[in-house]
């Protein structure tokens, strides 16, 4: 690993629940946060709430139409005269907050966050005009069929309610009130499980005693219930009048906390993570099939998944599939290359180094390190463990690819495809 | 207190150590590099000075393609080799193509910079070999469909084609299933030998590196590089104002874009019109955000600014509910109307330079963020442009400049294109 300035890390729990993580980074003058907060679409159906599927966008909308002394105008133009590039959106399980601007506009952007966060004035009169835009987004959403296709994969995969898509549902968006809304917020904003990572020019005692001051107030609130039930289909076939089908799968993978998980890493990433990776060289460069076909991983806690997605046309789509299925299992079969894991490494490594450059990516990576690992795993550690992969613990991780047991295939488009019989995969 | 004036005063009182550097190589060929000691990261590019507009009609689609090509394989590398080469030394790299350029780059550590430059100015020397022509025109069909499921790129293209009508910049980038299908690889390398002759090929470095040795490698991979002098022609040009309803049933929502003659790259005016569609079509904060995204009028409505050789378009981009696109068509024009009788104030000034500020900053704390603008400046004013020196050119601007822009280049009436379920939708009056 080269020499770069270390990093400097710094924590801090507050009494309420609440953590910080900062990093220091003395070459840049932007500073940015990500505050993670668990109140995701996940927490639509915790036990009491109930409420309808959309909830956590409608709220994550809201919350800045207003706060605090500011009202809505005032708010977003505060934002804007001091440089912060910001976005506010709900996902599975958390509603994250992220914002972006020149260091020395990171506590006054904070004092704007905490008051959305902590006194959003959820005005009544805002809830139709956010409803009419959430159910557009719907509409915008079913015209991308590729984004579509992986929010559905998803929510058959995993087991409900973490697969749960946060855009919501016509019926659920439709249904809500204020009242509804606000139950949703009281119930899950929350300081303990949140975590507020900060990364740049900035100065940590300060920032330290500004977060404290800014969101000491914040009341713990019980954490709600969530009882599982399982996904599903397995296999499924959605129809479009579109001009590509859309081939979708999800494989379950070893998550962030597991003894496996670089070794899950690096098979997914040799798999289709870049353009020599298999799925790149077999799928686009040798038969010219699809223009965007790739596999990636996401992980929560106690679930993760190595997805694979190809666009093509209804004319190459059972090629298509079924190449991708060899190649998955071909992997299995045979393991890996020598040479595909030293490119493996590379190419994570550099991407890695290259993050350090930017206060928002720092940031984020702070946040997602803490929610799943409890601290922040440096750069040296991450080296280490991928210097410890070799061909044969990759290969053996990935021997589990071959009967492919729990896997989900969802395709999208004007016809349905043959999908493999389930002894065979 | 909210900070209404603006803050000039941006940057640390520690000024980064940014030295910029060039030379011409003996075939044409120009290098340009902005480096920077504390960066982790170099960008190198080529910024080749052809797109959609240097195409003729039997070529539709042949510089995007060429680009794809350019990674299919050279004299000492196939397609495998080439993926394998960057990806082994863990170099991101891309390349992409617009109406006036072909923009080829990589971003890697900086001890990989010579593995990673060997494969960039390789590929540019492609083989353009028959069997991978026509096994990647499969893949162009492929992406050309994907864009077709996506209305706002149908709605674009068919926007600028309206606009510009038989200017060269209405050609289309990617092409059509069908003028891709008819190509031939001879025309490609024809067009290949006119169009990436050294003079016409910017190389730009960015980010922590040795002069000496970005002149070495240029030196070494590119000084043998030949070809004539490129033109290109620039007439200026005047969009139609035309009006086009395209039907898709399939859609949901409706989608419209909006052209409007704007400043082209030549002038200093730019900047203006930068401000400008931020005041009245960012995506958050501005005149459209306010009177049609916080109501929940439409889930898209945007402004934005895009110059080229001596011309420029200001685009607007609306999506709806197909039963509100009339009265959302008649909101923007009352907007533009409005602007246009009576300017815009100073706060909102202040705030879309604040806003701009900002926002560069952050994009030139990475090595690609500076690489895009230095390459296009050298290209085409011959110019460098420190961040400070840009920033300063925004916070420059006034309201009498604003004012003239606006009498300058009237945003109404505009040339606009509308696509999805419902055709009821008229020019408003």
């Amino acid at each position: 690993m080269p020499d770069t300035a270390p990093a400097t890390i710094e924590q801090h729990k507050y009494s309420n629940g609440l953590v910080l993580v900062g990093e220091v980074m003395p070459e840049v003058q932007s500073a940015a946060f990500t505050l993670l907060i668990p109140a995701g679409a996940a927490y639509e159906v915790a036990e009491g709430l109930n409420v309808g599927g959309g909830a956590a966008t409608m709220v994550a909308e809201w919350i800045t139409r207003g706060a605090g002394s500011r009202d809505s105008r005032e708010l977003l133009t505060a934002l804007d005269n001091l440089g912060v590039s910001h976005s506010e959106s709900a996902q599975t399980l958390h509603t994250s907050l992220s914002a972006a601007t020149l260091g020395r506009n990171l506590v006054p952007a904070l004092e704007i966050f905490a008051d959305v966060v902590l006194q959003p004035h959820c005005d009544d009169e805002e809830v139709e005009p956010i409803r009419a835009l959430c159910l557009q987004n719907l509409r915008s959403l079913e015209d991308d069929p590729g984004t579509k296709v992986i929010y559905e994969l998803r929510r058959r995969h995993f087991p409900e309610p973490w697969g749960r898509p946060s855009p919501g549902t016509v019926e659920g968006i439709s249904g809500l009130t204020g009242d509804a809304l606000r139950r949703f917020y009281h119930a899950v904003y929350r300081p303990k499980g949140a975590i507020l990572g900060v990364a740049g020019a900035i100065d940590w005692p300060r920032l330290k005693d500004a977060v404290g001051r800014l969101f000491g107030d914040w009341k713990p609130r019980p954490d709600p219930h969530l009882s599982e039930k399982p996904g599903g289909p397995r296999r499924d076939h959605i129809l479009r009048e579109t001009q590509q089908i859309q081939i979708a799968l999800a494989h379950p993978s070893a998550t962030v906390v597991s003894p496996d998980y670089y070794r899950a890493r690096a098979a997914v990433a040799i798999l289709g993570g870049y353009s020599s990776a298999r799925l790149f060289t077999e799928v686009r460069e040798k038969r010219g099939l699809c223009y965007s076909v790739y596999a990636s991983y996401e992980s929560q806690r106690a679930r993760a998944a190595m997805l694979c997605y190809a666009g093509t046309s209804a004319d190459r789509a059972q090629e298509t599939l079924d190449v991708i299925i060899a190649e998955v299992q071909r992997l299995g079969r045979e393991g890996i290359e020598p040479e595909e894991l030293e490119t493996m490494r590379a190419g994570l490594k550099s991407s890695l180094i290259m993050a350090q450059e930017s206060s928002m990516s720092r940031s984020s990576a702070l946040a997602s390190d803490w929610y799943f690992l409890g601290r922040v795993r440096p750069l040296e550690e991450i080296s280490t463990e991928l210097d410890a992969l070799t061909p044969r613990s990759v290969s053996d991780y990935a021997a589990g690819f071959v009967h492919m047991r729990d896997l989900t295939i969802l395709t999208l488009g004007p016809t349905a495809l043959r999908f493999p019989v389930d002894s065979e995969v | 207190m909210l900070a209404m004036d603006f803050d000039s005063g941006i940057l640390s009182d520690e000024p980064r150590l940014m030295m910029f550097h060039h030379t011409t190589l003996a075939n044409g060929l120009e290098v340009i590099a902005e480096l920077n000691d504390r960066a982790h990261s170099v960008a190198a590019g080529f910024f080749v000075k052809t797109g959609s507009r240097d195409e003729m009609a039997d070529l539709a689609g042949v510089s995007h393609f060429l680009e794809h090509m350019t990674f299919k394989g050279t004299p000492r590398r196939d397609a495998l080799t080439v993926n394998r080469d960057f990806d082994r030394v863990g170099a991101k790299h891309n390349a992409q193509t617009s109406e006036e350029d072909t923009f080829y780059h990589v971003t890697c550590l900086p001890e990989y910079l010579t593995p990673s430059f060997d494969v960039l100015a390789d590929i540019l020397r492609p083989t353009l070999r028959e069997d991978d022509f026509e096994t990647e025109k499969k893949v162009i069909i492929e992406e050309i469909r994907m864009y077709l499921d996506n209305p706002m790129s149908v709605a674009y293209e068919a926007a600028k084609t309206a606009h510009f009508g038989p200017h060269p910049l209405g050609n289309s980038i990617l092409g059509t299933v069908d003028s891709i299908t008819k190509l031939r690889v001879e025309r490609m390398r024809d067009y290949f030998a006119r169009r990436y002759s050294p003079a016409n090929i910017v190389l730009g470095f960015a980010g922590k590196g040795d002069w000496g040795q970005l002149v070495e490698l240029a030196v070494q991979h590119c000084a043998g590089w030949q070809g004539g002098p490129a033109t290109r022609q620039a007439d200026p040009v005047r969009g139609t104002g035309a009006f086009q309803a395209i039907c898709r049933e399939e859609d949901l929502q409706q989608t419209v874009v909006g052209v409007s003659d704007a400043p082209p790259l030549e002038t200093e005016d730019r900047y203006a019109a930068h401000l400008l569609a931020t005041i009245l079509g960012d995506h958050t904060g501005s005149r459209l955000y306010w009177e049609l995204i916080d109501p929940g009028l439409a889930d898209g409505a945007e402004l934005s600014y895009q110059d080229y050789n001596q011309a420029g378009a200001f685009f607007t981009f609306l999506s709806c509910e197909p039963g509100e696109t009339q009265a959302n068509l008649g909101r923007i024009a009352q907007i533009y109307r409005t602007v246009m009788a009576g300017g815009v104030t100073e706060e909102e000034l202040n705030q879309a330079k604040n806003k701009v500020l900002a926002r560069s900053v952050l994009r030139s704390e990475r090595p690609m963020g500076r690489l895009a603008s230095l390459g296009f400046q050298w290209m085409y004013r011959r110019a460098y442009l420190t961040l400070e020196a840009e920033l300063e050119a925004f916070s420059r601007v006034t309201l009498g400049d604003l004012r003239r822009l606006l009498r300058d280049w009237p945003l109404w009436p505009m040339t606009i294109v509308s696509v999805g379920p419902t055709t009821d939708v008229h020019r408003p009056k």
